[in-house]
């Protein structure tokens, strides 16, 4: 009997010495913004694994190739960060948009910016517009799709918590239940294993996976803004109240405003912007 | 002898009061009972009182509540999840009998002594060993995309029909051990007693061994059957939005984990019942069976 | 010279390295009563159960009304209907009823209805003394009665031969009688029995022939005045000087 309410007594006191333990950091203020990194004169930037081509070719950003890896690098080095004072991380689509503090300085991954994500995590002003875009097999049910209507009787499914999923249940509000996966792959999987007519992806992704991932498929078409849907801007991914926000944003304008933007814009994507369009 | 002990003329009372009808032991386990019940109660107070208070107080305990209690989300959530959950039920319901039927036959199979079903029992061992061997995800994943895509029809690669297919192969390769264990641990006399009746193995397996294997297993496989009430979600990972899924479409719209804790309320509605109901099935199976406590 | 009902000849069985029946001859006659002793690891049970083919023989044969049963690939089923056998742990299922556990093999085994199966199993366990227990389940009998059950478990099949393996050496003393008792009445109705056993002065009453094994041999065979009263061979002398020093004779 004694020893149980010492035990009793022991697992409170423990609680207690926890409680009191933590002590919240006190952050520095620095003059300048951009050093600001979470590792001192390092910038550190984060992307998905694996990431998919055009965003970034043979899965290795550091080399620069690929429209994300060079607008990341671009970014870098507009804040002051280049060559060996650039490091890459990996991290999960939806990990990344979770609360919380964060391992990288930002993230890039085709991460649309969204009211709901603003909420738990910092973007900054957009580096590409993408519309949505259908990928289906050939005589599949979606086929010659000139507007939504045509859409209704199809079996869709995409990537989970993304906007395009979101686009599928929102805008074009199918008769069938949507399918979800866990990341583009299974998406993939599930038209190829004839599981769903099409599957919705923007519009780079859309035209990678058709024009060489999967034979036998095209892009039905894409879905400009006027259709209902938001455009998806993507930005990149910050820590929420992050201290680097603003300084990346001034680097995002000074490369929009030279055109350095642009000319990246066009050397890895200019083959990705063909498809049909779809009206409401 | 029990009659003077009652009425207080034995020599162990603990009172001269004859009126006093407690023996010397009972009074010592009373006393015994209601400390025990005291210090329990205490102890109890003690840990709830500083969960309480201490655990509000951890510096970030705010953020915490409100990333996974969030009131309105819960409420919101919930009649979502519901209607999801029963994508769940009806492939927990479908999958039932099938895993029953095909561990049946695998542990069957495994027991058969004849040589000429020597490949019968090979085969039986190979898809046990393989099945137990590789993980529910990856063999969801393999048969769930692989094997509908050698179709035409959209009704026949429904991953549904595979992605059950896979949770029947994997739990059945569990179960039929389960079963086995429990035709082995049959006794030998009770098949010497059937076959010098004249009786075939096939009707000694069927009358005589299989009803007291099965009685023998229920609580074994009343944990398995709890186990698969929750595997049954990874059926999600091939495209159908069952619970598991909802929630976690519900946690990225609302940027916030409650959905998930509404989720795992819905489960535990469901199998709290079914874990005490294998319990209880399991106690009365060692009371039937005469084992008594030595305290 | 009537065929013998059973017959053994120069039966051998071992256990790996452990030879258990060393060459066994034994003729048993229709309607004989023939009883075993002899000490543990003598090779009594392993005798009965190679008799109803529960153990295959590794050398000799057993022929049944002059049929060899012990052809290695024999089916055993069809012999098995015909040779009743009674363990020395009853055996009886404990998932039926008495009545279930004596007409099961009836109707599994000989086809027979449930009604007509239930109707035998309820003559049979009256004849035995047991009509009140007849929907009880055998966790719920004593001893004697579990015995009594298996016995007529057996009897239901209709068999040709009987063998009892040790049938009372699991019981309290005060329950063996009624066991014995329906042993008697089988005798009586002319059942060829064969019968291992603890129980000297039963046997003594109830045998045609006494048989003593020693190591897996017949020593010594014949009536039972003459293997009690005037033992021949030395291990005979001493095997039943044992059983009398342990009161049991």
């Amino acid at each position: 009997m004694r020893t149980t309410k010492l035990i009793a007594v022991a697992a409170a006191a423990t609680l207690v010495l926890a409680a009191c333990g933590s002590d919240d950091a006190t952050s520095e203020a620095t003059a300048d913004a951009c050093s600001n990194t979470i590792d001192d004169g390092m910038l550190t930037i984060a992307t998905g694994n694996p990431a998919f081509y055009p965003w970034v070719i043979d899965d290795a950003p550091e080399s620069g190739q690929g429209f994300e890896a060079a607008v990341a690098l671009a970014v870098g080095t507009q804040m002051g960060y280049s060559g060996d004072a650039v490091t890459w991380v990996r991290t999960d689509f939806d990990a990344a948009i979770q609360p919380g503090a964060k391992d990288f300085d930002f993230n890039l991954q085709q991460f649309t910016i969204t009211d709901e994500r603003k909420a738990t995590v910092d973007f900054s002003d957009p580096y590409y517009t993408a519309n949505q875009a259908i990928v289906a097999l050939n005589g599949s049910s979606a086929e010659g799709a000139t507007s939504i209507a045509d859409l209704k009787d199809v079996k869709f499914g995409a990537q989970a918590g993304t906007t395009s999923f979101a686009f599928i249940t929102d805008v074009i509000q199918p008769t069938q239940d949507v399918f979800a996966y866990d990341d583009n792959v299974g998406a993939k999987a599930a038209l190829e294993a004839n599981q769903i007519d099409a599957a919705v992806f923007d519009l780079p992704t859309a035209l990678y996976v058709s024009g060489v991932e999967i034979d036998g498929s095209s892009v039905v078409g894409q879905f400009p803004a006027a259709t209902g849907g938001t455009t998806d801007e993507f930005g990149l991914l910050l820590e929420k109240d992050s201290p680097l926000t603003p300084c990346v944003n001034a680097a995002v304008q000074a490369l929009s405003d030279s055109g350095e933007l642009a000319a990246i814009t066009n050397e890895w994507l200019s083959e990705f912007t063909g498809a049909p369009t779809i009206s409401e | 002898m029990m009659q003077e002990l009652r009425t207080g003329s034995g020599p162990f009372r603990n009172s001269l009061n004859p009126m006093d009808s407690q023996t010397r032991r009972e009074a010592y386990e009373q006393r015994q009972r209601r400390r025990s019940i005291g210090i329990a109660s205490a102890s109890t107070a003690v840990v709830i009182a500083t969960i309480a208070v201490l655990v509000p107080r951890a510096p970030r305990w705010d953020r915490v509540r409100k990333s996974f209690f969030d009131g309105d989300i819960f409420t919101e959530s919930f009649p979502r999840l519901l209607e999801a959950f029963w994508l769940d039920v009806k492939i927990f319901a479908w999958s039932v009998p099938l895993i029953f039927a095909l561990s049946l036959a695998i542990a069957v199979s495994r027991n058969t002594r004849s040589p000429a079903l020597f490949p019968l029992r090979a085969a039986a061992v190979i898809y046990t060993d393989v099945f137990r061997g590789i993980p529910v995800i990856l063999t969801i994943f393999l048969i769930g995309f692989g094997v509908p895509g050698l179709f035409e029809s959209r009704a026949w690669s429904n991953p549904l029909i595979w992605g059950s297919a896979a949770l029947v192969l994997s739990y059945s390769a569990y179960v039929s051990e389960e079963i086995r264990a429990g035709i082995e641990g049959v006794h030998e006399s009770q098949r010497a007693a059937a076959r010098s009746l004249g009786m075939t193995s096939t009707q000694t397996m069927a009358s005589v061994v299989l009803p007291q294997a099965l009685r023998r297993i229920v609580p074994p496989m009343m944990n398995s059957l709890v186990s698969l009430q929750k595997d049954v979600a990874l059926v999600s990972l091939i495209g159908p939005v069952e619970i598991l899924r909802q929630a976690g479409l519900d946690k990225s719209k609302f940027a916030n984990f409650t959905p998930y804790v509404a989720a795992a309320v819905i489960f535990l509605i469901v199998t709290i019942p079914c874990t005490r109901l294998a319990d209880y099935l399991l106690n009365r199976e060692r009371r039937r069976t005469g084992a008594t406590a030595v305290s | 010279m009537t065929t013998p009902k059973l017959s053994m000849r120069a039966v051998c069985k071992a256990f790996g390295t452990n030879t258990v029946l060393d060459g066994i001859d034994l003729d048993v006659a229709p309607g004989e009563v023939i009883t075993l002793i002899g000490a543990s690891g003598s090779g009594k049970s392993t005798l009965l159960r190679c008799c109803n083919l529960l153990e295959p023989i590794d050398d000799g044969a057993i022929l049944f009304d002059g049929d060899d049963i012990s052809e290695p690939g024999l089916e055993a089923d069809p012999i098995r209907r015909r040779i009743g056998m009674v363990f020395q742990s009853f055996n009886l299922f404990p998932h039926m009823s008495v009545t279930k556990n004596v007409a099961i093999g009836p109707r599994k085994v000989l086809g027979v209805d449930k009604a007509t199966a239930n109707a035998t199993a309820a003559e049979l366990l009256t004849r035995l003394g047991l009509a009140d227990r007849a929907d009880a389940y055998p966790d719920q009998l004593s001893g004697g009665q579990q015995q009594r059950v298996a016995i007529a478990r057996s009897l239901a099949m209709g068999p040709e031969v009987m063998l009892l393996d040790e049938i009372t050496s699991a019981l309290d003393p005060e329950l063996v009688g009624e066991v014995l008792d329906v042993i008697r009445g089988l005798k009586a109705d002319g059942m060829t029995m064969l019968f291992a056993t603890h129980e000297m002065t039963f046997a003594r009453e109830i045998s045609d022939r006494v048989c003593f094994l020693h190591k897996g041999r017949i020593l010594e065979q014949g009536p039972p005045e003459q293997i009690f009263g005037d033992p021949q061979e030395q291990r005979t002398r001493e095997f039943l000087q044992r059983v009398i020093d342990s009161g049991r004779l």
